[in-house]
């Protein structure tokens, strides 16, 4: 997310309504927002902060159709090229019999993949200390922030203008 | 992106609450000192643990001779205990990933607790299939992977290792899906938490912050996780039942095995979800949110799929009727008419007929009414598993081997004592983690909350204050 020792300028919300209008009148304002931090998903918050759909489901398909290939290719080898045996008189090659685990491997490299990829690219492991603006954003209060770190004084004076006129309930500095 | 919603809406959480509430009601089971009730159960499950590793000990030590399986019995208690415990394991991801597909507002209230549901019965279902190896120590044999034994591989065409695969996958991506739903409410307690205890939920919190992208990716996730969980959910009971069906044992040799099988997995998840969420919503004080409301969906879904099942049963017993099969129809006549009649008669009562008491509306909210029947359920859901196992080996193809199976203490000490390990599990995640979705209550709070909607509503959606009649 943010480098280090980005100046952050953020402020408070009580409800998920004013956040959202506020988000609306910084979009108007022009002014550009670094990161919203809410204690729950806010719908109809994404478009308006102009974020894309996440990618991550194609990536879940990518996974899925590794599983389902490695599965069907990995025992098609076994019982067919590297150690073949008879079952019951059937071919070694029983197609039907490799739908399960097929299955099952298709939706084990799917899940595994996707859940790996999610906190990859968030940044997310254990041990990672959470950027906290203020710990209530967890709990009950929602927050804009926006990176003044070479910001000029005159669009600092329009943030806090900006936090005024969308009755922000508190506003802070942070250095992160 | 838009909501579809459900044009009747129930209110969900009672009691006026705002935001700040939710995180406090949920967040403060694990911030108290544990209850009197808590540490009771806890010794109490602790007990049959300890019990459970001494009846295993004594397995691997004496031998399976120890059991009361025989030649002609050899699946008994052991593999009844884990078609048992793998059923009561999949109403968990039925409530979270199904009812999550179906935008059902009501699983937010028990999903997070039935998730932990899951785990911890497949924990349990998993014990058995290793102890009857009997040389535990060689159970990694069953999983393929390049050896200096040949190499000998596994058997890709047995349905029972098709049940290694499908009960390691069902493991592993419920897990996820939990954990990863589970996320940020750790960060709502590390929050509040001070000390040992926040530097524990930062390290288990993964450094959740709640930002918009994240929230994204995580509602992203959430529901592909679910869409492929749901074939997944169904598939696990299915190869159970393959584990029967496959084989070439009248009685077990039916191809209405995979939807009966799954329709009783949903139907004994589902009580075992009410018999511990009666319980917890009462100890933790969470009745305004796992509210009547809630435990009436679940009895509607149990009163489906125990009529489904009742329908099973009955085609089951017609098909061999009609199939004009000998063996098929002794087989269904020794099951009802023979020496184990009374667990079929039990099975039949506790399935079929007490759960068709939640027609009456005011049983399915009546909270004991709720409990008794969700308890009759788990011991008929057992009887079921009993009935198709050991009362079809105890009657096999040659009257010379026919047996009857009795337990013994072994037996019974490792099935109570799984039932210990579960508590034990369940009674460590109430302490450790908020046992409600905390995150995912506050999301549906203005539109299922009791002062939004309902008789009493004091807004309107929103900001906007709706006009008093």
């Amino acid at each position: 997310m943010a480098a280090e020792n980005t100046k952050v300028l953020y402020g408070i919300y009580n409800d998920e309504e004013d956040l959202k209008g506020a988000v609306r009148a910084a979009n108007a304002a022009h002014l550009d927002i670094m990161d919203v931090f809410t204690p729950f998903p806010v719908h109809g918050l994404d478009p308006l902060l102009g974020l894309k759909e996440s990618r991550l489901h194609y990536l879940g398909f990518i996974y899925g159709a590794i599983g389902a290939s490695f599965g069907f290719l990995a025992m098609t080898w076994i019982f067919v090229s590297d150690w073949p045996t008879m079952y019951g008189g059937k071919p070694y090659w029983s197609v039907p019999a490799f739908i399960p685990i097929t299955f099952e491997m298709t939706v084990l490299f799917a899940a595994w993949g996707m859940t790996i990829t999610f906190y990859t690219i968030c940044g997310m492991w254990p041990g990672v200390k959470a950027n906290m603006l203020d710990h209530r954003t967890t709990d009950d209060k929602f927050c804009i922030a926006f990176d003044v770190t070479s910001a000029s004084d005159n669009t600092v004076d329009n943030i806090n203008g900006f936090f005024k006129n969308t009755n922000a309930e508190e506003v802070s500095v942070k250095i992160m | 992106m838009s909501q579809p919603v459900a044009a009747v809406r129930h209110i969900l959480i009672e009691g006026n609450k705002s935001y700040h509430n939710i995180t406090e009601d949920l967040c403060s089971p694990t911030e108290k000192a544990p209850s009197r009730e808590w540490i009771v159960a806890f010794s109490l499950s602790s007990a049959f643990l300890a019990l459970y590793l001494f009846a295993v000990c004594w397995t691997v030590w004496k031998g399976i001779g120890e059991w009361g399986a025989n030649r002609s019995i050899n699946w008994a208690w052991d593999i009844t205990n884990f078609v048992w415990w793998i059923g009561i394991g999949h109403a968990g991801t039925l409530i979270s990933a199904i009812l999550l597909l179906f935008r059902q507002r009501w699983r937010t209230g028990v999903n997070r607790a039935a998730e932990a549901m899951t785990i911890f019965a497949v924990i349990c279902a998993g014990q058995f299939p290793i102890i009857h190896m009997g040389r535990v120590w060689l159970a990694f044999f069953i999983m393929p992977f390049p050896n200096t034994r040949g190499p000998i591989w596994t058997n890709f065409n047995s349905p029972l290792l098709w049940d290694v695969f499908a009960i390691s996958t069902y493991f592993s991506v419920s897990l996820l899906f939990w954990y990863t739903g589970l996320v940020p409410d750790l960060a709502t307690v590390r929050d509040r938490a001070k000390g040992f205890r926040r530097k524990m939920y930062e390290t288990f919190s993964f450094g959740w912050t709640g930002s918009a992208k994240h929230w994204q990716r995580w509602e992203a996730l959430s529901l592909v996780l679910a869409g492929i969980s749901t074939p997944l959910v169904l598939s696990v009971h299915t190869i159970v039942s393959f584990d029967f069906a496959t084989s070439v044992i009248p009685g077990w040799h039916t191809t209405i095995f995979p939807p009966y099988f799954v329709a009783g997995a949903v139907f004994s998840g589902f009580a075992m979800v009410q018999t511990l969420m009666v319980i917890t919503r009462k100890v933790l004080k969470l009745e305004q949110y796992i509210t009547v409301n809630h435990i009436e969906s679940m009895n509607k879904v149990i009163v489906l799929t125990g009529t489904i099942v009742g329908v099973a049963y009955l085609t089951e017993l017609f098909i061999s009727w009609y199939s004009g099969y000998i063996y098929e129809q002794f087989a269904f006549y020794n099951r009802v008419f023979g020496i184990y009649w009374w667990a079929y008669f039990g099975m039949m009562f506790c399935n079929v007929v007490s759960p068709q008491v939640f027609w009456a509306r005011s049983i399915r909210r009546s909270i004991w009414w709720t409990f008794f029947i969700s308890i009759v359920i788990n011991v008929g859901m057992w009887f079921e598993r009993f009935v198709i196992i050991a009362t079809t080996l105890a009657r096999d193809f040659l009257p010379s081997s026919w047996s009857y199976y009795r337990p013994t203490w072994v037996e019974i000490s490792l099935f109570t004592g799984t039932i210990g390990l579960f508590f034990f599990c369940y009674l460590i995640f109430c302490r450790v983690a908020p046992v409600v979705a905390i995150a995912e209550v506050k999301a549906i709070l203005k539109v299922a909350g009791d002062q939004y909607i309902g008789p009493d509503a004091k807004h309107g959606h929103g900001k906007k204050v709706r006009q008093e009649n």
